[in-house]
């Protein structure tokens, strides 16, 4: 049986190497009513030989979104590629709401260009048409372009499946051989790239508003530094080397400064420092433990965890008065918290009957829920367009990454084959790579 | 490495002669003091026996007086806490005592948390517990320059395990004698 299943995991690698290099996805749960969508295989001239399934990325990004039913192929009566070749009979008594199709032209430099049309189905309606151009090498980025958009015309959210995650891959924990991989990839698990490769601890991935950076902590020097690292350069510098701890960074939403944990006065405070000017300006003051901040969306305040109550909970900081006070109280153990775009809602680790939860609150209303049934949830992170969250979880003792709508409903998970994953840092919207015009 | 360890070994070998040859005349001040209830058992020992006992095993790790056995280097807290327990006093004196007597000796001490709760604030309560450990031995008349502490949070757990069992080990202060 293992040895079966070896072999298949084997056959795998061969056979899909991308696949399995990065994260497979599963979807646990969806919407109930979820829209119906037929993502039509998109037609292309003879001559050309794609060696990706472009409808089926975007079918994919839309069916783990939770919001969509992307229709079988085999299920469908026609397969048009121009617009003029749609009839909408087709597509009504197959019951589906919406209807993508596209084709795929080369330019004369080589580069590919994607035509494609978006329909409701149910009111005979064109929506958009728009060409997607790009080299061969950004097929995928392509695919999600138009993920996003087929998202938001159709559910007036954002779309968010062209970013990016970050998270940490470790391998052999609690063996001489153990070591840690800050990894790059698609949302979807797909083109993984390695930004550092360590044999010490890396963790607090945090992007950088532009996208163009991640700033983490690592402990390869034997002791806990913050790293900047330029991801399209693949270059990076330390940053911080007090003695002690130098951890959890976090941008502030300009761009020019970050809050971090420094513990080389006496014991873990939190402190902004300005990155142009590495001036250093201490927010907290208090013998118990403070860290993990988290900036507001406008950048006035901090919130972030203390045990200065006895237990951690969860505060909030205004910058400029100083002044603190606590926003959470159910639980003996509330920790890690973000905000949503929308500054009023907090996410955070929650401990309740000793099993560990992501919980959102609104802070207006103070409600909690809980978004998570399993145990040893971790390091939750907000997806860009405020929809989703990824956090870290565990499968059987493994490490895994998992995502969850906002409101509970929409559940895959991302585990990986290579080892223990966790840290998962989604990153904000990034400038596309692509032309792009409406027709 | 091997030269710092000649070194120490060749100071300790002086230091005892240097103790045996007024041992049992008078009370020192010396850095190297025996402490006095060794030197009380040691009394009646035979003539011969003028090599002072071994204080570090073959790693430059401290070695139980009492027991010639090396002394125990991890010291366990419970969920949360960064309190030592009762139970491991003894044996932090003891590396206390070493240390006052071995002033060119340094230690790393490292805090680590079981994979419960969220990694900084992990790594700060494992901060936390390296910071106890070196108040009871700067406490115990230690130079705070031969103590440095590194916490590890959750990252380095010596059980990769998931159990009650595998938490318990993975909570815990280690000395590493550099």
């Amino acid at each position: 049986m293992n040895l079966l299943r070896r072999f298949i995991i084997c056959m795998a690698c061969f056979v899909g190497s991308n696949m399995y290099a990065g994260l497979a996805i599963e979807i646990v749960e969806g919407r109930d009513n979820p829209i119906k969508i037929a993502i039509v295989p998109f037609g292309q001239s003879l001559n050309l030989n794609i060696d990706q399934d472009i409808s089926g990325i975007v079918a994919f990004d839309l069916a783990r979104s939770g919001q969509f039913a992307p229709m079988a192929e085999e299920n469908m009566l026609s397969y048009p590629d121009r617009q003029d070749k749609v009839y909408f009979r087709d597509w009504k008594i197959l019951k589906v709401d919406y209807l993508v199709i596209g084709r795929v032209e080369q330019e004369y430099n080589a580069d590919l260009s994607v035509v494609y049309h978006l329909f409701d189905v149910v009111n005979a309606r064109h929506l958009i048409s728009r060409r997607v151009t790009g080299s061969q090498k950004q097929i995928r980025d392509i695919a999600h372009s138009i993920s996003d958009e087929v998202y938001q015309e159709v559910t007036d959210i954002p779309g968010a499946f062209s970013t990016k995650l970050v998270y940490v891959l470790a391998q052999d924990l609690g063996t001489k051989y153990s070591n840690f991989k800050l990894q790059l990839a698609d949302t979807d698990g797909e083109r993984v790239r390695t930004l550092l490769s360590s044999k010490e601890p890396i963790l607090s991935a945090s992007w950088s508003p532009d996208g163009s950076q991640v700033a983490y902590v690592s402990f390869e020097g034997g002791r806990p530094a913050v790293y900047l690292h330029n991801i399209s350069t693949n270059s990076r510098r330390m940053l911080s080397t007090f003695p002690g701890i130098n951890s959890a960074p976090v941008w502030s939403p300009d761009g020019r400064k970050l809050a971090m944990v420094l513990s080389k006065d006496g014991n873990a405070e939190i402190y902004v420092r300005d990155i142009g000017s590495s001036k250093i300006q201490r927010v907290t003051r208090h013998p118990a433990i403070d860290t993990e901040p988290a900036w507001t969306p406008d950048g006035s305040s901090l919130v972030f965890t203390s045990d200065r109550g006895g237990k951690p909970q969860i505060y909030r900081i205004n910058l400029s008065k100083g002044i603190t006070d606590r926003l959470t109280f159910q639980g003996d153990y509330n920790a890690r918290a973000r905000l949503l775009p929308d500054g009023k809602h907090l996410i955070y680790v929650h401990r309740s009957d000793g099993v560990y939860h992501i919980a959102l609150q609104d802070l207006e209303r103070d409600r909690i829920m809980v978004l998570t049934q399993t145990d040893l949830n971790e390091s939750p992170s907000i997806s860009p367009n405020g929809s989703m969250l990824i956090y870290a979880t565990q499968d059987n003792g493994q490490g895994i990454l998992a995502v969850v709508s906002i409101d509970g409903t929409v559940k895959y998970r991302l585990p990986s084959s290579l080892g223990d994953v966790r840290e998962p840092a989604w990153s904000p919207y990034l400038k596309s790579v692509l032309r792009s015009e409406n027709l | 490495m091997q030269q710092q360890w000649l070194r120490n070994t060749l100071g300790l070998v002086l230091a005892g002669l240097i103790l045996a040859g007024c041992a049992g005349q008078t009370k020192t001040n010396e850095p190297a003091q025996i402490p006095e209830e060794s030197t009380q058992t040691e009394a009646p020992a035979p003539i011969e026996n003028v090599e002072p006992p071994k204080t570090v095993d073959a790693m430059g790790n401290p070695l139980d007086p009492n027991t010639g056995n090396p002394l125990s280097r991890t010291f366990y807290f419970e969920f949360d806490r960064a309190t030592l327990s009762a139970s491991d006093l003894a044996a932090l004196e003891l590396h206390a005592s070493f240390l006052r007597d071995n002033r060119d000796r340094s230690v790393l001490v490292e805090g680590h948390c079981d994979e419960r709760g969220t990694r900084e604030y992990n790594l700060a309560l494992g901060e936390r517990r390296g910071d106890t450990v070196v108040s009871f031995l700067t406490n115990s008349g230690v130079n705070r320059s031969q103590l440095e502490v590194v916490s590890y949070g959750e990252e380095k757990p010596v059980d990769a395990g998931h159990s009650e069992g595998a938490w318990h080990r993975n909570r815990r202060a280690e000395l590493i004698y550099r």
